[in-house]
């Protein structure tokens, strides 16, 4: 019933937000009260109301075809459930007393990306993830192309092309998959227990891949990312890069690993060494950037080759901090993001070369954003340390002969990463300030708000970052059982 | 209908005449699917109206039924003749209804004939236009050709077989003579002229750009539907023992319709030509069908044939009420006639064969019986889907994105949008819960 809720909720908010289009604020409150309702209903439903028989949901829809409309809110989508509902919600609250045009459409589009988002992450049946996952890409291509920057058109027509190219390998991979399954069923369960051989899995891991991988962006499928990034309105950007992206990660996890383990074992290096490549090639690009929103892209890119990397390293410390990561990114990004939109708004650039000397001016905004830079860079006591230090334990410990070649390349991806940070926080808010520049941003008490969320919560979770973990932890422990080969070949 | 145009000079009861006509003959239809024989003709095992036939003549009546309550007005302002040109759809019904169920290969050729000669009539009914003159005369001739080479099949596999029926009794014995290969080939052939698989096609934009544009709507869709009923049944019922002499050769047209089809649309300035190009394209999705030749098939092109043609036609309702046929013409659609875009929008992403929408579940069935066939030409039919999503979203785009143009304001009626947004709805409908068509094959 939650689970059904949790998809529900955004989708009736999406419909009700187009139907508000005379009323400017009417849309403004449908908006901040949906995404508020679903956040309530995520905590409650992950706290309280505890009750297994709640996170199921299933439905016949397509009998014929094998296809149900089963959801379930296992641990992975109960971390990306809450994360999407608090990402929406901080962003409501910031948003609130912004202007955008055409309020109605806007808010519409984001609640329906929300539903089609929060479908992927629980359904349970292959059409099913496979309908949510193009479902979700529509809202996004309105959202860009109609409120986005100067090339957006263009930009955005990429980026649907190129996912929904990756998409369709996927269907077939998937159609395939279920026409070797003894009864013809979508449903998960029975796609998981398929034998395949291991040229099999080879081939099929190929049709999969590419969706995730564009998705994600793992290089080198990364070429839409900046573009897009950069010529989308920045809460679409946003929610792109915080949530959508662990669309691809949540791929990976659920439908592509446990399917095909001796397959991920078999190419895992050439996956690895391409992840953790595009570590250290998005980090050298994001170090020569001048735009804010560009370097941000970059960097984006930069951590989630890491996390690509940390799935395919199929450990039990990878695997654990990947699903911590999942969490502790959205958040960090969405600081960035929020940061990046608040200095546009108020001085009118994005450009580093034109920025300078904000700390005197803005200390509120520069204290913020100098926590969340901190946390992407991944040092202690912030949240986005913990997970990337179990990662590179898990990326030390995969059974490869690379592993230490990889993680000297990751780490030095993260050197990289606090070169380019740090050089972006001392040419905007140390150094000599403008014209531009002289005029103090101050901080609405909306932003204040999202801001002292969103450190507390890093600062939280990198201190005290057990609850999160405890979260996962069974989880993990039966996805590394699915994936990892000494287990496997134990087994028989 | 023809001779009712004597009596009746007012084009909306001639137009309501002709609904009504279509109504009855679906009601007719449906009361033949539930089993009950109002009328029975003994057609000498001639004609066979089995439950797959019966359901595609509804769905081809609905389409014709559904065509003539959105494009109905727009033919009056073509020429004086309105009742000829209703007649002639009610001809060409005819001849469908007699492809779809035909039993003995005269009946086939019967049916083409019947279906092909008053299009070359609709083609050219635009009489001062030079193009459309153009058009009809290409059609008859390559049309005239391509009958010739049915016969010269049909009557090769008679000489093979025996007998005009398509289950013959000699088949086992002569299953792969040379005389019956033959014969089946140039049947191929024929067919794939019809249906404008490539390389048979080059007939299919010039004639599809310069009929006038209602009835390229109808040409595009319920024809090409009808024949494909006719090439499925032909090979499956007739040539099933040989079907390795004949599935690569199909795979082959397939998948060079599919190439040719994607690539040449995305090239289009004009939405006429770019939609004509776009049905070569559909064509090839189709023949996967005829490639597979299973169950999954067969529901499939039903299902291909509701939602290809409901998309169609709605497109081009309202394309036949434009001046322009640019892409320009379209710019700003979404802010004038919001409604109308929002139909439109739903109709180009069943064809592209996005999720949620009727062509997607089409797309899906045929992909899923061509898997079990041949894994490379399923990959090939995906990329070029997703070839066409560049040339289907053109409008789209223009319609949302772009600016409205300065142009004159275009006739949409209330009525007519209402029924545009109820044929969009019948495309979700279609998409989510494909079953309660496919359904009806087995009650």
């Amino acid at each position: 019933m939650i689970a059904l809720l949790i998809v529900l909720i955004p989708l009736l908010g999406g419909i009700f937000s187009f139907g508000t289009r005379a009323n400017k604020k009417a849309a403004d409150l449908v908006f901040m009260l949906f995404t508020a309702g679903l956040l309530t209903l995520t905590l409650l439903g992950l706290t309280i109301f505890n009750d297994p028989t709640l996170y199921r949901f299933s439905a016949p829809w397509l009998s014929s075809l094998g296809s149900s409309f089963s959801l379930l809110l296992d641990p992975l989508a109960k971390v990306l459930c809450l994360l999407t509902a608090l990402v929406y919600f901080l962003l409501a609250l910031y948003m609130n007393g912004k202007s955008v045009q055409k309020p109605a459409a806007f808010y519409g589009w984001l609640l329906l990306a929300q539903a089609g988002m929060m479908g992927v992450f629980l359904a349970t049946d292959g059409l099913l993830f496979y309908f949510c996952w193009e479902l979700a890409l529509i809202p996004m291509y309105f959202l860009s192309s109609i409120w986005g920057g100067a090339r957006r058109i263009a930009v955005t027509f990429k980026f649907f092309i190129y996912t929904f190219l990756g998409s369709v390998l996927m269907l077939a991979g998937l159609i395939y998959l279920q026409s070797q399954t003894p009864d013809q069923s979508f449903a998960l369960s029975a796609l998981l227990k398929v034998k395949l051989s291991t040229a099999q899995q080879s081939w099929l891991l190929w049709l999969f891949l590419p969706a995730f991988a564009i998705k994600l962006p793992l290089f080198p499928f990364h070429t839409w990312q900046p573009d897009t990034y950069e010529e989308a309105p920045t809460p679409v950007t946003a929610v792109l890069s915080a949530v959508m992206v662990k669309m691809g990660v949540l791929g990976l996890l659920r439908w592509l690993l446990p399917f095909f383990p001796l397959a991920a074992y078999q190419w895992g290096d050439v996956i690895m060494g391409l992840a953790v490549g595009g570590i250290v090639y998005a980090s050298l690009i994001a170090w020569r950037q001048d735009d804010l929103k560009r370097l941000v892209a970059y960097s984006s890119i930069a951590h989630i080759g890491l996390m690509g990397a940390a799935a395919f390293a199929a450990n039990l410390a990878s695997l654990q901090g990947l699903c911590f990561q999942l969490f502790a990114h959205g958040i960090n990004i969405l600081g960035m993001w929020l940061v990046v939109d608040v200095i546009e708004r108020n001085l009118g650039t994005r450009k580093i070369s034109e920025l300078g000397g904000l700390a005197s001016h803005s200390p509120a905004l520069t204290f913020f954003t100098i926590i969340i830079a901190l946390a992407n860079i991944a040092l202690p006591l912030t949240n986005g340390f913990v997970g990337e230090l179990l990662m590179f334990t898990g990326l030390l410990a995969t059974k490869s002969n690379f592993a230490w070649v990889l993680t000297v390349t990751a780490g030095l991806g993260i050197i990289l990463s606090a070169v380019y940070t740090l050089g972006m926080i001392r040419s905007v808010f140390f150094g000599e300030s403008n014209a531009v520049t002289s005029r103090p941003i101050n901080l609405s008490i909306q932003e204040q708000l999202v801001l002292i969320v969103i450190v507390v919560m890093i600062l939280v979770f990198g201190i005290y970052p057990q609850p999160m973990l405890d979260v996962t932890a069974g989880y993990t422990d039966q996805l590394f059982r699915q994936i990892d080969i000494s287990y496997l070949f134990r087994k028989f | 209908m023809m001779f009712s145009g004597i009596a009746i000079k007012q084009t909306a009861v001639l137009r309501y005449l002709a609904i009504a006509g279509v109504m009855v003959l679906l009601g007719l239809n449906t009361a033949e699917m539930q089993g009950w024989q109002l009328i029975d003709i003994d057609t000498t095992g001639m004609l066979q109206f089995d439950a797959y036939a019966l359901l595609l003549n509804a769905v081809l009546l609905a389409s014709l039924l559904i065509y003539l309550l959105l494009s109905g007005s727009a033919m009056e302002r073509i020429g004086n003749n309105l009742s000829d040109y209703l007649a002639l759809l009610f001809f060409i019904g005819a001849g469908m209804m007699m492809v779809t169920a035909f039993e003995s290969l005269l009946i086939l050729f019967l049916g083409i004939e019947i279906i092909t000669i008053p299009l070359y009539i609709l083609t050219g009914s635009d009489k001062k236009n030079l193009k459309s003159n153009e058009a009809s005369l290409k059609y008859f001739l390559l049309g005239a050709f391509s009958s010739g080479i049915l016969l010269m099949g049909i009557t090769l596999v008679y000489g093979a077989r025996g007998s005009f029926a398509l289950s013959g009794v000699a088949d086992t014995i002569r299953m792969s003579s040379s005389l019956m290969i033959a014969g089946m080939l140039l049947l191929m052939i024929a067919m794939a002229f019809k249906v404008s698989a490539a390389p048979f096609h080059f007939w299919t934009p010039d004639v599809y750009d310069g009929a006038p544009t209602v009835f390229t709507s109808f040409m595009a869709t319920v024809v090409k539907v009808a024949v494909f009923a006719a090439f499925i049944r032909l090979f499956d019922r007739s040539f099933a023992l040989q079907f390795n002499a004949w599935q690569g050769w199909v795979a082959v047209l397939a998948a060079l319709t599919l190439f040719i089809g994607n690539i040449t649309a995305v090239f289009q300035q004009s939405v006429k030509r770019m939609l004509s190009y776009s049905s070569i394209a559909q064509a090839g999705f189709m023949l996967l069908a005829v490639f597979a030749m299973n169950t999954m098939a067969k529901e499939g092109l039903l299902l291909y044939a509701a939602s290809y043609s409901l998309a169609t036609i709605g497109i081009f309702a309202v394309l036949s009420r434009m001046k322009d046929y640019s892409f320009e013409a379209f710019n700003g659609m979404a802010s004038r006639y919001p409604w109308v875009a929002a139909a439109l929008a739903i109709f180009f992403l069943s064809l592209a064969g996005i999720p949620l929408t009727g062509g997607f579940m089409a797309k899906f069935y045929m992909i899923k019986a061509a898997l079990g066939q041949s894994l490379w030409l399923a990959l090939f039919a995906l990329l070029m889907a997703a070839v066409s999503i560049y040339y289907y979203f053109r409008v789209i785009q223009a319609m949302y994105f772009k600016p409205v143009a300065q142009s004159d304001p275009l006739a949409f009626d209330n009525g007519f949008t209402g029924m545009l947004l109820g044929v969009a709805v019948l495309v979700i409908v279609l998409g989510v819960f494909p079953e309660w068509l496919i359904g009806c094959l087995y009650f």
